[in-house]
């Protein structure tokens, strides 16, 4: 047991000893389990006996108890020695029960655990390979500091496993025995590095994922696999696409250059085409150097543009935030869609996406604009949905969409969950500050909700209210008039305070109600609140410095109030204001700038959104939910000024490339006796790659501009590889021209084959190759076969496509034409803006606002 | 990844637990339950809940909260899409996911859960496969297993994980072939007081059930695939025939999976099937109030709505009602002020409706809204959105299959403002 919770420190940085409190103290007393010790004890007895007996039914019984203990958190650790002499039974499920208790308990009886390594180490040399597999699985579960030797032992041997699934299981557990024993770190580094190299999809998601845990930093592993995981990475499992996805944006953030130009930070570009020439000039010549996408940041792009449409939020989410960080912002559009889409998922899904979508929507309103009516509130939602569906509205908000966007405020301003409500008041002030033209309307409405019956609504109300006039602090004495009234009858403190500050604040535009209104509060004064308390002390301070005829005694009243009051704030401040204003012989030079002091212009606050500062979070971490640095977060680099040399993802030449030819070709082999071969057909029968992506873009219709934009400078890029592809080719001279021919070929088909789901599903190419050598030979200059080629290119023999990019790479630099340029320019989605002319029904709107039948109608000759 | 595993019940009791790596001690929950109590509503209880070692991660299906414990930085969805899959898995192999069942259960989830995880990472996650490790119990298979002492771990070793499409199952066989294909649809709809339509979309999803021998390939075509805006794929079906002939064409898992979801474009006017008249008002001096809803068809191009159900969420000040439908039953309960009315299928010649009054608590203000009415509704054979299905095809297999296809619309999360 102790070593129980001695590992369990570790774990969570045992250096935090005092914070750990509560959760550590209860980890050395399992729950519950001493309390029935007793009898706890008996039934143990007959456990064991049942463990103990020949039969194989009444050890089944015995383990499913056990397990069935261990699931309710009961101690069963005293059954160890039974349980392990299971570990080698016959009986399959009575063997995975033995496991499951191993697991949970070697670590608190290691040497008892010891007895059970000898099984799993004959298991390892086992023929099938998913008895290797779990022998593997459970040995490295088994945390016992001892056997660390042993386990790398296992993994080093299960990495070089001919079984990809045993390989799978050896990233797995390189995680484990890294949180055993960190000191295997450099060893565990060179297993990584060589299941990196791996080209089985079963292994991808598992290694990346222990690459992460363990040498996140050691990017270097990554360049001479970045192709390879990109192009695997639409046959990955779920999990591991996600994992994946989040280490490649990691790494394009470090190796490739911005695509971003600097024009891209104003949302609304399209204005500039009207401007004068020379500005455009001028933005031409600011670009040092005109931009080219690197083709393997293109490569990412595309390859992950297809899971966008996968059924696992978590994928989608991925997606959504690696074309977020790393896309050009022109193409960031098309993840929108998808985003909206995940909103029909469960509440906790919806939770983190709407909350992606907040932060996204601060920077680009363009991208979530035409889904604006997705974000309407349902009156089912939970209130968390709720508040983060309002404070999307708020970012979406402009002056074309005001007008609705306000009537939709009004039916939440009356729902029966207040604390919806109140948020939508807020909602309703930062729509005011942010868009002038309505901030009127906007107050009129704040101003009728004054009448509300709910005190919740009506305090929200007063302090918005207070920040908007605040902001401008023109000729609005009607409503401070207004609000002076209803001191009366409000009793939330916060609400009254603001009002008091705002009397005080502009005690010279109602001279005749301010006064009164410190008369009124003199008398209460005792009895409240202390927030409230201390606006009236400023208001008699106000008041005294510009009205002390009148207000004189009064204020002297209060500040013997407050001297004597229980609060220290309140007797502090009182002693302060005293000496400020009242003038006597003590008095210093201060008192002379009194007024300067308590009727100095102040600066109105900012109404910001809360999820303004969440951006230098990577999108869909955790880090980014809670907006605090978690553990073991990873921090998303700036691009880099100057691209890193993009030859180091070149992978090394093997001399005869020929040879891999028919390796390719041997895979297209075997695919066609599977069951994807047909729709390969199929895609080869279209005649190149462009026709169609153009032809997908326009029957997607909806992706709009940004996503056609995307499809034309893939097709441009495209096109000006291949054509450096081939002239490489000429110069290179010692390939000959058919592979040339061959790989630009390659490289257009490359995007719409590298969806197919028949990477790598070849296992062994050698045996093969020598058919499909032959074949090769037969057909070598017939079309087809310049086709079948490119196909096996989707397949990405790595070797053969890294030799086609050493060609390609040299000329990149060479020229780039204007036309390259611009179709990288961004297109951001031209929202049509309607004149922000206000429709004449908006204000009749806004005067709906006002609930109640009472009358609103504020007189002066009240007091 | 995923440290450890909490069920716990709405009464707060945690009735399983399961860890993948080093025991964490049930003590974390007692921060879930501090979560839990200041957000007073179960669905209001943050998905995210921070501890200072610690990470809670919680979903809450079937009155049950599956709350995950993380230690480190990990993309949030994962983890929830994950307990998600949990849910569904259960779901899949007892019929229905409750506490007792799981508990009833324990050595199969316990084992399922084992196998879906490896020291937190994911590893097999696909019911098909699942099935294979360790089979489902059924009651035939529990009387067996007593009488032979035989178990529910499969003996034959999960060969689908290694296969070309992990999804499915090798060795399939049925003596009747068959493929039924569900297109449902769902209309999400907020309707203003006045009766125009706010917001409307319709969201698609195909249920297929297949059962079909061996390994075959099917293609499915739509006579208008142009309707389809946004799409979502089971991982079996070919994206890129998708892309270039919107086509769908995959080998299918075995037996019940969803082959796509949907979102149809925002262009195609969503016809509204139902419309609702109400007149609810609240008086100032009275302590009565009128209420009366009408449910009536529109645009159902001849099918009959069926299924209707009415709920309302009454104002906190509704004390009771006495209320009289003209067909169904209708229930109010005073504690939550939720009305429901069942009120089956509508007859166009004879409208249902629910007339009555309201009593209000004496003294206390009128309530400032009118409350929302939840609608529910099927239209069977109908997809609102006209989607067809073209064609059905079979490569790979000999055997002639039955092929059946069957369309419905639904409410979705339908809602009238009054």
């Amino acid at each position: 047991m102790s070593s129980n919770s001695f590992s369990y420190n570790e774990q969570s940085g045992g250096g935090e000893a005092a914070e750990l409190g509560q959760e550590a103290t209860s980890t050395i007393s399992p729950s519950g389990a001493f309390g029935l010790f007793s009898s706890d004890l008996k039934k143990n007895e007959d456990l064991k006996q049942m463990l103990e007996s020949n039969k194989d039914s009444a050890k089944l019984d015995a383990m499913k108890r056990i397990v069935g203990m261990i699931a309710k958190g009961k101690n069963a650790s005293e059954l160890f020695p039974a349980v392990v002499k299971n570990v080698a039974s016959k009986n399959i499920e009575i063997k995975k029960l033995v496991y499951v208790y191993l697991v949970r308990y070697a670590e608190e009886q290691q040497d008892l655990a010891l007895l059970s390594i000898s099984t799993f180490q004959r298991a390892l040399k086992d023929p099938n390979q998913l008895i290797r597999a779990s022998a593997l699985r459970v040995l490295s579960s088994i945390r016992v500091p001892i056997i660390v030797p042993i386990m790398m032992l296992a993994i080093k041997e299960a990495s070089a496993d001919l079984s990809p699934y045993v390989r799978k299981n050896a990233a797995h557990a390189i995680q484990k025995l890294y949180s055993l024993d960190p000191e295997q770190k450099e060893m565990l580094i060179e297993v990584i590095e060589k299941l990196l190299k791996d080209k089985s999809t079963l292994v991808a998601g598992s290694v990346v994922m222990a690459f992460e845990e363990v040498c996140p930093d050691r990017i270097d592993l990554i360049h001479k696999n970045y192709r390879k995981l990109c192009n695997l990475l639409v046959d990955v499992e779920e999990w591991g696409q996600v994992v994946i996805i989040h280490m490649l944006t990691r790494y394009a953030r470090t190796q490739f250059v911005s695509p971003w130009k600097e024009g891209d930070e104003l949302e609304d570009n399209e204005k500039n085409f009207y401007e004068s020439d020379d500005d455009q000039k001028e933005k031409t010549d600011k670009r040092k150097k005109p931009y080219t996408m690197d083709p393997d940041h293109r490569l990412l792009i595309r390859n992950t543009k297809p899971l966008l449409q996968s059924r696992n939020a978590a994928v989608v989410m991925a997606v959504a935030q690696l074309y977020w960080h790393i896309s050009p912002k022109s193409e960031a559009g098309i993840i929108s869609k998808s985003l909206v889409r995940l909103l029909r998922s469960n509440r906790e899904v919806q939770y983190i996406v709407l909350q992606n979508i907040a932060t996204m929507s601060i920077q680009r309103k363009g991208m979530f604009e035409p889904y604006l009516k997705s974000f309407y509130v349902r009156s089912t939602d939970p209130t968390m949905i709720k508040t983060l569906k309002l404070e999307i509205l708020t970012n979406l908000a402009n002056e074309a969409n005001i007008s609705t966007l306000l009537r939709e405020f009004q039916t939440y301003v009356k729902s029966q969950d207040k604390q919806f409500a109140a948020a939508t008041i807020q909602t309703i002030g930062r729509c005011a500050t942010n868009i002038l033209e309505v901030t009127d309307t906007c107050l009129n409405g704040l101003v009728c909700l004054l009448s509300n019956r709910d005190e919740i609504v009506v305090a929200e109300s007063v302090v918005v209210i207070k920040k908007l006039l605040q902001m401008q602090p023109a000729q609005h004495g009607e409503i401070i008039k207004h609000m002076a009234k209803l001191l009366d009858s409000i009793t939330v403190p916060v609400a009254r305070a603001s009002i008091l500050w705002l009397i005080g604040e502009n005690c010279e535009r109602v001279p005749k109600i301010a006064p009164d209104v410190l008369r009124k509060m003199a008398k209460s004064f005792t009895s409240e609140d202390d927030l409230v308390k201390l606006q009236i002390l400023n208001l008699g301070a106000k008041l005294y410095l510009t009205n002390s005829k009148q207000t004189k005694l009064l204020t002297q009243y209060i500040l013997n109030l407050g001297k004597y009051d229980q609060n220290y704030d309140i007797r502090d401040r009182t002693r302060f204001i005293r000496q400020l204003i009242v003038p006597n012989e003590k008095s210093g030079a201060l008192s002379k700038y009194a007024k300067k002091i308590f009727l100095a212009q102040k600066p109105a606050p900012l109404l910001e959104s809360p999820f303004k500062d969440r951006d230098h979070f990577q999108l869909g971490t955790l880090s980014h939910t809670l907006n605090v640095k978690a553990t073991g977060y990873l921090e998303l680099s700036n691009w880099p000024e100057v691209a890193p040399d993009p030859s180091v993802r070149n992978v090394e030449v093997i001399e005869l490339a020929k040879e891999w030819t028919p390796a390719g070709k041997a895979k297209q082999e075997n695919s066609a006796k599977k069951f994807y071969s047909e729709s390969e057909e199929e895609e080869d029968s279209s005649d190149s790659s462009s026709d169609s992506e153009s032809e997908s873009g326009s029957e997607s219709g909806e992706q709009g501009q940004s996503g056609e934009e995307g499809d034309s400078s893939e097709d441009s890029s495209e096109d000006s590889s291949s054509e450096q592809d081939s002239e490489s080719g000429r110069d290179s001279g010692q390939e000959n021209k058919r592979t040339a021919k061959r790989n630009s070929k390659a490289k257009g088909k490359s995007d719409s084959e590298d969806g197919e789901k028949e990477n790598e599903k070849s296992k062994t190419s050698d045996s093969s190759s020598a058919e499909s050598s032959s074949i090769e030979d037969s057909s070598s200059d017939s079309e087809s076969e310049s086709e079948s080629e490119s196909e096996s290119e989707s397949r990405r023999v790595t070797k053969e496509k890294e030799k086609k990019t050493k060609q390609d790479r040299t000329p990149v630099a060479k020229d780039v034409s204007l036309l390259d340029l611009d179709d990288f320019n961004p297109v951001s989605t031209p929202v049509a803006l309607p004149p922000p002319a206000l429709s004449p029904s908006l204000m009749a709107d806004l005067e709906g606002l006002n609930l109640s039948t009472s009358s609103s109608v504020i007189s002066e000759n009240i007091y | 990844m995923i440290h450890s595993l909490f069920l716990i019940n709405s009464s707060g009791d945690i009735f399983l637990e399961k860890h993948w790596k080093s025991v964490v001690s049930r003590s974390v929950c007692d921060y879930f339950f501090e979560a839990q109590e200041r957000a007073t509503e179960a669905e209001n209880v943050p998905p995210v809940i921070p501890t200072p070692h610690h990470y809670l991660l919680n979903v809450y299906r079937h009155k049950i909260f599956f709350v995950a414990v993380i230690q480190t930085e990990v993309p949030p969805l994962f983890v929830i899409e994950f307990l998600h899959r949990v849910v569904d898995t259960f779901q899949d192999y007892f019929g229905v996911c409750s506490e007792p069942v799981i508990k009833d259960n324990v050595v199969v989830v316990y084992e399922v859960l084992e196998e879906m995880l490896d020291n937190g990472f994911p590893l097999a996650t696909e019911s098909n496969i699942l099935k294979e490790l360790i089979k489902p119990p059924t009651i035939l298979r529990t009387v067996v297993n007593t009488i032979t002492g035989s178990t529910n771990v499969g003996d034959q070793l999960p060969t689908g994980q290694l296969s070309v499409v992990p999804w499915r199952r090798t060795g399939v066989k049925y003596t009747n072939n068959e493929a039924y294909f569900d297109v449902i649809e769902e209309i999400d709809a907020i309707i203003d007081k006045s009766g125009s339509t706010i917001t409307a979309e319709i969201q698609g999803v195909i249920d297929a059930c297949v059962k079909l021998t061996g390994m075959p390939d099917l293609t499915l075509s739509f006579m208008n695939p142009r309707l389809l805006d946004d799409v979502s794929f089971h991982p079996c079906v070919r994206f890129k025939r998708w892309e270039s002939e919107r086509i769908l064409s995959f080998i299918p898992p075995d037996g019940n999976f969803r082959l796509l979801s949907y979102h149809v474009s925002a262009q195609n006017l969503v016809a509204i099937p139902v419309y609702v008249k109400h007149n609810i008002s609240f008086r100032d001096s009275s302590s009565l109030g009128r209420f009366e809803i009408t449910v009536g068809p529109k645009q159902t191009m001849g099918k009959t709505i069926e299924g209707v159900t009415v709920t309302s969420q009454m104002p906190k000040g509704v004390l009771n009602m006495s209320l009289t439908p003209s067909q169904g039953t209708h229930t109010f309960d005073p504690v939550t002020k939720m009305l429901s009315w069942d009120v089956g299928k509508i007859n166009p010649q004879k409208l249902p409706s629910l007339k009555g009054t309201m009593s209000l608590q004496a003294g206390a203000s009128k309530p400032d809204e009118n409350p929302t009415i939840n609608l529910q509704f099927k239209i069977q054979q109908l997809a609102i959105s006209g989607l067809k299905v073209n064609r059905l095809d079979m490569y790979g297999e000999k055997y002639k299959p039955f092929k059946g296809i069957k369309y419905m619309t639904k409410a979705g999360k339908f809602q009238v403002r009054t």
